[in-house]
């Protein structure tokens, strides 16, 4: 598998087989974790340099008039509204998901939300709260953010979260054991929780801020594409730098090549730092780049954000009335 | 020229400045709470703030703070920003000029003339951020398939003593920007006005902060502190008091400081190279040739 | 329910975003009726009173009247520059002529818009690269060589070099702004005159740059521009008062140039023609190596005479690459080059559009098979889409000639001494491009490829600090950084 493996994109044949034989049951089975890496290793590496400035000349596209307010309101309809504090109370979760649902209440054509992001324990409050509306539940499970417990605990936290209503379920990867080159291992932990998720669509969080390099940021988009991930999303927002254009162009190419070889549609959510509609725009322009017409949807790229709702409120409204909203013009939750 | 700061002709009670000093992109006093009276323009007295060790070491960390970032950056840039204190370094020349001749005791034509000289001057050493690499990097033809390069890069930070000129506080600050590296700068009795005034010109440079950090002080005070510290990597001590270089000399040797002395220099002369090469650490990389 | 929702809803297909016309305002740029030579520092009719219209290339619409210099004005410039030499450039000490340069620099940057937006109306390329590339380019190379202007002891070991004298110096439609920064800078930091020569079809950013010298107080003579064509040029380079010639063009041009000065003692420089390899490995960064080959030759329209306009790829991902690049280029933007979402703009003129369609068609005559991206051309204007040729073999028209357009030219090999054959069997040997993940074998290929230039998993790259330059029939000299100055500098 290297040697055919190595050029452009994995061969056809070799991706099945490495779905087979890594997404199973068997954790640290010697061969299987030696041809992953190698198939791994055999991705074709990314250059720093030219990726940087191919997503900085992206960011520079200018998106004007009535393309802009389909943009805003798009990009509305794409964020996972997000909560993920130790002090989230039930009132703190109740006033995002009424956000989730009007995000503006003068002008009740806005929204919703794609979803609304918090902790396990507070799905089943945010699923009464959302009952009746479109709007999903995700919660962030595996011990987030850093992902470090027993797997039966990580697994538990999925269970519970999927019991209590769960649509989607947020997952973190285990770093230290990618960066320790146990991708097996990543892979084998990547399985049980979609299992563990059930119906519910697993998003597999890579935390790009601490796998450092682009090459692994790819890697670890195909262990987790491989693993069953619904969506790949780029960070916790609890880990610096978060989500960067770079970051999320690579991961898009990799969506876009496991499509090719597998014709399985994986979606891209990008999360942390994301505060402004222009910032938003940027990474639309980006899926536009780089993704077939079907990711331009909702069912296949989120942002995960709090306060870039409000911003892009203020760009519609400038968009929609000709001035500038304010910030109190739109409630903060 | 030589208005004085108390007051004006017209009776009016003119507005004295306050000389601090700078340290991470911001005018402090001294930690100490002390200041020394300088002679200012119009013969009159002017507080400086007096720098003590605990100011030496926070500047020290804010240099080394902003080492990575500022040395990181594009030759091209940093001599842009060399370029800008020249320009803003000559939209106060009228102000330079006054502290020039009251610190230096020049004539006012000698003066101006000092003013503009060292404005060239930091003009001269913008040029030399991106050439650097023309003089002190090589491709260097070893025997075998190997592709090896020297190249220059920054020392670290380096602690230059200021000479008690204009003239002379650029020709020895100046070089050690332009080699890529972070300054804090001790000027002693002799000149601190300008330097404090250089300092207000640096802060409305392009310099981000903690790359450039002005002290004004005692240097037999201050000297052992900066020479024996082990977070400077470099030391110029063109300007300090003849009689401290030796103990300076030697305090360096505790974490091998390079070390630029120079006897009684003059300023006048354009200085050449031999202080950017001074502060580069060269760096020779070896690299395989084959298919 | 919002619109986006509304789709959704329907069942139809996902929004796609629009980037609805960003054009750059022409506002900021004030062109005028009619243009004068520049002359002793000041602009100044021609002697024999004929002008010649320069267009839009976009739109084919007329912009300005620009003087014709004739024989008699390019001896007056030359008289100026000499004068301008011998009294005033060439005894200021270098400090003071660096101060000139870098004010310079600087108003380029103060007027960076105007430059951009003029350059992309009279050129026709996007103003996303006239404002992210010609004109910052164009400001830091005065800055770069402001900084030699008072260190000409350190360029090289011996007595200071002094300067040479007049130089005359024509280049190009291409990047008319920045070749014109090539040309001026290293001259004038060195101690030279100039008389510059625009080309024909592009000559209004050297005359915008002309009133930047104006407002730099640059004394006059030190820098003249005479606009016309070939017979200005020629007459320019023939001069007697002229001591050095620096050329950038055609290589059949710069053959004439060399063959005329042959016994005049004058110094020459040739940045000429070139047929770029571009050699892409299995172990390419493969992502970036496409946009790589995009911008290797469809940056300014191919316009470009280091363009990698012969894509060698490794056989064993050859389909790969081409498919790839077919799915890049359908995202790229054709037309007007004032928007700020276009990639490619207009052919630079009539004839230029002729010669890319005439050999496009030897291309397909050969045996090439030509795919060209679906974008609409404009109706108006001089156009033509990105296309790459397949089934080119090294010895097809296309494979040898230099095209100076948007087409791409695709071919094999198997090993890496194989690549190293196909890209120096040319006459040319200006720059090439690799491809590898593997540093060792970057630096194999760069050793032997018979070009002034390697790129390495980049391409097209210009600094004012690095040199610039040909091997064989692509010329001889080099531009920027400290073996730029050489060209201008005595012996």
């Amino acid at each position: 598998m290297t040697g055919s493996a190595a050029q452009g994109s994995p061969s056809p044949p070799a991706v099945p087989e490495a779905s087979a034989a890594f997404g199973g049951h068997a954790p640290g089975v010697r061969e299987g974790g030696e041809s992953l890496a190698g198939f791994l290793r055999g991705l074709p590496g990314v250059d720093q340099t030219g990726l940087e400035s191919r997503a900085a000349a992206l960011a520079t596209r200018s998106v004007k008039a009535g393309s802009k307010i389909r943009a805003l309101e798009l990009a509305i309809s794409m964020v996972d509204l997000t909560t993920l504090e130790g002090s989230d109370t039930p009132g703190k979760v109740r006033a995002l998901c009424a956000k989730a649902m009007l995000p503006d209440a003068a002008d009740p054509a806005v929204g919703p939300v794609a979803a609304v992001c918090v902790y396990p324990d507070r799905v089943s409050l945010a699923k009464a709260e959302l009952s009746g509306s479109p709007v999903l539940v995700a919660a962030v499970a595996t011990a987030f953010p850093s992902g470090r417990s027993q797997l039966a605990v990580k697994l538990a936290d999925v269970e519970a979260a999927v019991t209590a209503g769960a649509d989607e379920v947020d997952m973190v990867i285990d770093r230290a054991a990618f960066l320790a080159g146990e991708y097996a291992h990543v892979l084998f932990e990547i399985g049980e929780v979609k299992k563990a998720c059930g119906g519910a669509h697993l998003k597999v969080i890579l935390e790009t801020g601490e796998l450092a390099t682009y090459d692994n940021v790819k890697r670890a988009s195909w262990i987790a594409m491989l693993g069953g991930a619904d969506f790949i999303k780029t960070s916790t927002g609890k880990v610096a730098p978060a989500s960067t254009l770079p970051v999320a162009l690579v991961m898009m190419e990799a969506v876009r090549e496991y499509h090719r070889e597998t014709g399985r549609l994986v979606g891209v959510k990008v999360a942390g730092g994301i505060r402004t509609a222009k910032d938003a725009i940027r990474y639309l322009v980006l899926v536009n780049e780089t993704l077939p017409a079907q990711w331009m949807d909702r069912s296949l790229f989120r942002f995960g954000a709090s306060s870039l709702l409000n911003d892009l409120l203020i760009q519609r409204y400038k968009q929609t009335h000709g001035a500038y909203g304010g910030p109190d013009d739109f409630s903060l939750e | 020229m030589g208005s004085k700061p108390t007051s004006s002709g017209n009776g009016r009670l003119s507005v004295a400045k306050t000389r601090k000093l700078y340290i991470d992109g911001a005018f402090v006093r001294s930690e100490s709470g002390r200041s020394f009276v300088e002679t200012g323009p119009g013969g009159v007295a002017v507080n400086v703030a007096w720098a003590s060790r605990k100011d030496v070491r926070d500047a020290v960390s804010a240099a080394r703070r902003r080492l990575p970032a500022w040395s990181a950056l594009t030759a091209y840039n940093r001599g842009q920003i060399l370029y800008r204190l020249a320009e803003m370094i000559e939209s106060r020349s009228g102000e330079f000029a006054e502290l020039v001749l009251a610190q230096e005791g020049c004539g006012e034509a000698a003066a101006r003339a000092e003013v503009e000289a060292a404005v060239d001057r930091w003009v001269w050493y913008a040029g030399w951020t991106d050439k650097i690499g023309h003089l002190a990097a090589s491709v260097n033809p070893v025997a075998g398939p190997y592709f090896n390069f020297s190249l220059p890069e920054p020392t670290g930070v380096v602690a230059v003593f200021a000479p008690a000129s204009l003239l002379g506080i650029t020709s020895v600050l100046a070089p050690v920007m332009a080699a890529g590296n972070v300054a804090v700068m001790v000027a002693g009795e002799r000149g601190s006005l300008v330097a404090a005034s250089l300092a207000e010109a640096v802060a409305t440079s392009d310099f981000p902060a903690g790359s450039v950090n002005i002290l004004t002080g005692r240097q037999p005070e201050l000297a052992g502190t900066v020479s024996t510290h082990r977070g400077i990597d470099g030391l110029d001590l063109s300007g300090l008091l003849p009689e401290l270089r030796a103990e300076a000399e030697s305090g360096a040797a505790g974490s091998v400081k390079r070390v630029f002395s120079e006897g009684a220099p003059d300023w006048t002369g354009l200085p050449g190279v031999s202080r950017v090469l001074s502060f580069v650490e060269v760096k020779t990389v070896w690299h395989p040739i084959g298919i | 329910m919002t619109s986006a929702s509304n789709d959704r809803a329907a069942g139809n297909a996902p929004l796609a975003i629009e980037y609805a016309p960003a054009p750059e305002s022409k506002a900021v740029v004030n062109i005028r009726e009619r243009y004068q030579l520049f002359i002793d520092g000041s602009f100044v009719p021609p002697l024999q009173g004929g002008y010649f219209p320069t267009i839009n290339p976009a739109t084919e619409e007329p912009l300005a009247e620009v003087a014709l210099a004739g024989e008699d004005d390019v001896d007056r410039a030359v008289g100026a520059a000499r004068r301008a030499f011998d009294e005033v450039w060439s005894p200021m000490p270098g400090r003071e002529r660096a101060k000139y340069i870098f004010r310079i620099a600087r108003i380029i940057q103060e007027r960076a818009r105007e430059l951009a937006v003029l350059e992309s109306i009279d050129n026709g390329k996007p103003i996303r690269e006239s404002r992210d590339v010609d004109v910052p380019l164009a400001a830091a190379y005065f800055f770069y060589y402001a900084g030699w202007a008072d260190k000409l002891e350190y360029v090289r070991p011996g007595p200071v070099p002094g300067p040479i004298g007049v130089a005359g110096q024509v280049i190009p439609w291409n990047f008319p702004l920045l070749m014109a920064a090539w040309k001026l800078a290293p001259a004038l930091a060195a101690g030279n005159t100039c008389v510059l020569k625009p080309a024909e079809t592009t000559p209004l950013s050297a005359l915008l740059l002309a009133e930047i010298f104006q407002q730099a107080e640059l004394p006059p003579g030190v820098a003249n521009i005479v606009t016309g064509a070939g017979a200005t040029g020629a007459a320019l380079v023939a001069h007697p008062g002229v001591g050095k010639v620096a050329f950038t063009g055609s290589t059949e041009v710069g053959k004439q140039i060399q063959g005329e000065l042959a016994g005049s003692g004058k110094r020459l420089t040739l940045e000429l023609g070139g047929k770029a390899a571009n050699i892409i490995f299995d172990d390419a960064p493969i992502e970036q190596a496409i946009e790589g080959i995009v911008n290797g030759i469809y940056f300014n329209q191919g316009h470009v005479c280091c363009a990698g306009s012969r894509l060698l790829v490794q056989e064993s991902i050859a389909d790969e690459v081409v498919e790839r690049l077919r799915r890049r280029l359908a995202t790229l933007r054709l037309g007007d080059p004032l928007d700020k979402n276009t990639d490619i703009g207009a052919i630079n003129s009539a004839a230029q559009l002729e010669k890319i369609r005439r050999l496009s068609k030897t291309g397909e005559a050969e045996g090439g098979i030509s795919w060209s991206s679906g974008c609409a051309l404009p109706e108006r204007g001089y156009w033509f889409p990105p296309t790459v040729f397949t089934k080119v073999e090294p010895a097809h028209t296309i494979a040898r000639e230099e095209i100076f357009g948007p087409v791409l030219s695709v071919m094999t090999f198997r090993t890496p001494e194989e690549a190293v054959q196909r890209a120096n069997n040319t006459v040319y040997g200006l720059s090439a491009g690799v491809w590898t993940e593997k540093g060792s074998r970057i630096l194999w290929m760069a050793e032997r490829l018979r070009a002034g230039v390697v790129w390495a998993n980049t391409y097209n790259r210009f600094d004012p600090a690095s040199p610039f330059g040909g091997f064989k029939e692509s010329g001889f000299g080099r531009e920027g950084g400290r073996h730029g100055l050489e060209a201008y500098l005595e012996r």
